[in-house]
């Protein structure tokens, strides 16, 4: 089997051996040539020993899923040699290191094995024990470079990047890559009938996490004010965030910061935090998880209630409870539109990879103030914590923050007296005001029962008015969350619709541009935010099925499409996936694929 | 309708402040707690302090958590935002709203419940990172709204209305506070305004995180015999031994105290708290001994009251976090955001 710059990389390493930045390193070389590719870390909840995996899929086609093949191997974990080999498609290859006897590699023989003794070579090359393990890392690039004619140039321009601090080590880890490219130069034929070539389908494309450009967007939507408490997998946004307030918001003369990070002794503080300072007229957020967004819950319903802008980014995890904190799903869904209790319901947006995390963070701080309401940003591992390739982020210099209804001091001073929950301009959303404003500015901020006026009240009509007002407000919110995007299958109306959301997106359109290649079309539409407006249930009433494809068990985005629209339920079909691995292009197909079987012979 | 304005009545002497404004501007709304409520002499005590100090009602914030003395920010400073936030979880609210603006007064008022059993971590937590605000412990030992459970604060062998003895040691916020490194530390009685009135104006006026916790008894479950946060028993045992009074920078400090008598610890803002001892062997500035003497006077059943602990030295949350000294609230958004040029910059970091 021959095939240029279409091919699956799979590396199965341990943790916390360095392998990480190898892995990268590979990947983003391959970029630099000019060829698509997508990373995924596949990772355990554990700082060193166990078994972990990284896959590079080089795709001149720009896909942007993992695909479901494996067509080369490397094994460096012997603990998981049994299943990584099974893997491998027939025709793959296999790289192990053959310092040592391995006679189980040999249990495939439809497939071509290739012994580099990368240990053998490094203790004898590098003296320091920690560096015999590290560059073992980079030996194995260094023969992967060769078998795929990966250019060295390029790896060696990189290294000289990522050691730009300590160019002693640009030396060592070429040393370390020369090792393995010569030994596969030498032992192998080179290149494999699999390849890369150059290509120039990255121009315009960076190479960015969700976390990072999260965190960025955050910093572009004038964010001030950032609490939180250390949840994988959503750290690294804060981190990210941290890191552009130190470049961008530290008056170089003074020192002084113009932002504030506080790192909470707990979700229910970060919450409150973000509670207190978006009252208090500052943009701020906090990043979590699922578990933390149970904590904030009571939070998240006062704020809802006593109508404060909050933003929270969600990087989803595999829950329920602790579940298994390094693996990606989709499984907060349900509890971020309805989170907290009494009746409360919520804005989500679903980014869809790294590009979007940038752009939804600060569309979701105008939508925060605007409805002055908690709005999620539900973003997953796969999102937050993998190198995506996307196009290169923009920012309009026109673009200026909509801060919603905050009277200013001038205005406070034309009225008579201020109410706070009041609705004069009938769209449900009341004006507010900030402390230090105005003397007649003041209200009293409460999660008890209130009326329009801000005052308490156990009166039934006047308890209810808010209420009915805030649903109002919600559902006005629709319009406003960024639209479905729509993709319309070749040659006019297909009868079968598929939805996707988040970091699903990928895998849908591969799979779909496959099943049209084999004569099955589909219209897709990408659902962005909730509420949900009327084009995501006309796309489902203009075809006979659909297909909601979910990372989480339960169908919930489903099962708030049947909440909150008239679709019925026969109309809509779950394609589950939630194992806790990014989605696959396959499994979307494979799974429509049957079903239009089951059908014809139906 | 539950709430109530308060009428306002125009006294002929009123007393005017430094800002033209009478005692009645510092009001709010009328209380709805229970006749007799060591909570209300709390709330004039707080409105006599913001009047006497002259700050701008408008320029404070109220913030409290859930339970009897939380409702009482709606009853001073009706003119000042307020925010009843969550059961035990206004030490965050304050600290949020304290880092989006540096420039306002914050008061915080809870109960022994909301800060010592729900809310203990946030309270803890708050003193850790010395947020500048003062913060009212109003502690009467018991659960009022849910009828009479003891609180985390009522003490071993005092006893319920109903009769049931406490059997739980209690948690002392005043040395919870020395211990955790607070730098404003103080106790008082609701009972004493002589002594209230000047620890809240020296606590608003400390920059850093101020505790005052006043005891103030529960009339309608915690004011009888047998308990050790009625009006009576505190009234016996609470022995004033520092008092503190705040001097503006604009006077000049007294002179008629006796040498030594008296110690000006100089503020932030260039006033002064004039510390005076009325127990001799009492020293408010060195933590380890003020811990001593607190809980060597507690297990004799004595209750030390005044301004237990001052230190001016450290840094507030602002300074350590380096915050500028414009309000992150007031940053207009063309220097928040780096812009598209600076975004192409960064993201040659990205390929």
């Amino acid at each position: 089997m021959s095939s240029i710059n279409d091919f699956v990389i799979k590396l199965a390493n341990v943790n916390g051996t360095g392998s990480a930045s190898a892995n990268g390193l590979l990947m983003k070389s391959i970029f630099r040539m000019g060829v698509p590719v997508v990373g995924k870390n596949v990772f355990p909840s554990n700082i060193q020993g166990l078994p972990t995996w990284y896959e590079v899929r080089v795709t001149g086609a720009g896909y942007g899923a993992r695909s479901g093949d494996v067509d080369m191997m490397v094994a460096m974990n012997a603990n998981t040699y049994a299943r990584d080999i099974a893997e491998l498609r027939p025709g793959g290859v296999l790289i192990y290191d053959s310092t040592w006897p391995r006679q189980h590699v040999l249990s495939r023989t439809d497939v071509t094995v290739l012994g580099v003794p990368l240990a053998q070579m490094c203790n004898a090359a590098f003296k320091v024990a920690r560096s015999r393990v590290l560059m073992k890392n980079m030996a194995y690039v260094g023969a992967v470079a060769a078998l795929l004619d990966v250019d060295v140039e390029v790896i060696r321009t990189l290294v000289r990047e990522m050691f730009a601090k300590k160019p002693k080590l640009v030396d060592l880890n070429m040393q370390a890559i020369a090792l393995g490219y010569d030994y596969a130069m030498e032992h192998f034929e080179c290149p494999l009938p699999f390849k890369v070539e150059k290509l120039n389908k990255t121009d315009g494309k960076i190479m960015i996490d969700g976390n990072t450009a999260a965190g960025l967007g955050c910093v572009y939507a004038g964010a001030t004010v950032g609490a939180w408490y250390p949840i994988t997998p959503s750290t690294s946004l804060m981190d990210a965030f941290k890191s552009w307030c130190e470049k961008f918001r530290v008056d170089p003369e003074t020192g002084a910061h113009n932002y504030c990070i506080i790192q909470a002794e707990d979700e229910l503080a970060a919450v409150g935090m973000v509670v207190g300072a978006s009252w208090n007229g500052a943009r701020s957020f906090t990043p979590t998880s699922g578990p933390g967004i149970s904590l904030m819950s009571e939070f998240i319903g006062f704020a809802y209630y006593a109508e404060i802008p909050l933003v929270l980014f969600d990087v989803q995890r595999v829950g329920p409870s602790t579940g298994m904190p390094t693996r990606t799903q989709q499984c907060d869904v349900q509890m971020c539109a309805y989170a907290s209790h009494g009746d409360t319901r919520h804005i989500l947006l679903f980014p869809a990879d790294p590009g979007e995390c940038f752009t939804m963070a600060a569309d979701a701080f105008d939508l925060a103030e605007r409805y002055q309401t908690p709005v999620f940003v539900l973003s997953d591992i796969d999102i937050g914590m993998n190198d995506w390739m996307v196009d290169e982020l923009q920012w309009d210099d026109a673009r200026q923050p909509d801060r919603g209804k905050v009277l200013n001091a001038e205005q406070i001073e034309k009225l008579d007296k201020f109410y706070r929950y009041r609705d004069p301009d009938g769209d449900g959303i009341p004006y507010r005001t900030l402390p230090g404003t105005h003397p007649k500015g003041a209200y009293f901020t409460r999660g008890s029962g209130h009326n329009a006026d801000g005052a308490y009240t156990e009166n039934e009509a006047e308890y209810q008015e808010v209420l009915d007002r805030l649903v109002r407000k919600w559902r006005g919110a629709a319009d406003h969350v960024p639209a479905p995007v729509v993709k319309t299958a070749k040659g006019g109306k297909a009868n079968w619709g598929i939805i996707a959301y988040g970091s699903s997106d990928c895998a849908v359109l591969e799979a779909c541009d496959t099943l049209a290649a084999e004569g099955l079309h589909l219209d897709y539409m990408r659902v962005r935010g909730f509420p949900f407006n009327d084009d995501v249930s006309d796309f489902v009433m203009a075809h006979d099925h659909v297909f909601i494809v979910e990372q989480n068990r339960d169908a919930q985005l489903r099962g708030l499409l049947l909440l909150e629209t008239q679709i019925p339920r026969a109309k809509m079909f779950s394609i589950l996936h939630y194992s806790g691995e990014p989605l696959t292009s396959h499994f979307v197909h494979d799974h429509i694929k049957e079903m239009a079987r089951k059908e014809q012979s139906a | 309708m539950t709430s109530f304005a308060k009428p306002n009545i125009k006294l002929k002497n009123a007393k005017h402040n430094a800002l033209g404004l009478t005692r009645h501007d510092y009001e709010g709304a009328m209380s709805t707690l229970c006749a007799g409520c060591g909570h209300d002499s709390v709330t004039a005590c707080m409105a006599k302090a913001f009047f006497e100090l002259s700050i701008e009602p408008h320029r404070a914030v109220k913030i409290s958590g859930i339970g009897c003395s939380s409702k009482t920010t709606a009853y001073f400073l009706r003119e000042a935002h307020g925010n009843n936030t969550v059961h035990g979880r206004m030490p965050s609210v304050a600290t949020g709203a304290a880092a989006a603006n540096a420039g306002l007064t914050y008061i915080g008022v809870s109960g022994d419940g909301d800060s010592l059993s729900i809310g203990m971590g946030q309270f803890a937590h708050a003193m850790r990172r010395n947020v500048n605000m003062l913060y009212m412990l109003e502690n009467n030992g018991v659960y009022g709204l849910t009828k009479g459970q003891f609180s985390a604060s009522a003490d071993i062998g005092s006893k319920s209305k109903k009769g049931e003895v406490n059997i739980a040691p209690p948690i002392d916020p005043v040395t919870l506070a020395l211990s955790l490194g607070a730098t404003f530390v103080a106790r008082a009685f609701s009972g004493d305004r002589e002594q209230l009135v000047p620890l809240i104006k020296a606590g608003l006026k400390h920059n850093g995180f101020g505790l005052i916790d006043v005891i103030s008894p529960c009339v309608s479950f915690n004011d009888h015999v047998g308990s050790t946060k009625s009006y009576a028993h505190t009234y016996k045992y609470y022995h004033p031994a520092v008092h503190a009074d705040y001097v503006p920078m604009s006077e000049e400090i007294q002179t008629s105290y006796a040498a030594g008598e008296a110690v000006p610890v100089e503020l932030h803002d260039g006033g002064s708290i004039l510390l005076r001892k009325i127990d001799e062997d009492y020293d408010p500035r060195d933590r380890g001994a003020a811990y001593a003497q607190i809980t060597e006077r507690a297990a004799q059943g004595e209750i030390v009251t005044g301004l237990l602990y001052l230190d001016e030295s450290q840094d507030d949350m602002a300074a350590v976090n380096k915050l500028t000294d414009r309000p992150l609230n007031t940053f207009p958004y063309d220097e928040l955001c780096p812009g598209a040029d600076a975004l192409i910059e960064l993201q040659k970091g990205f390929r």
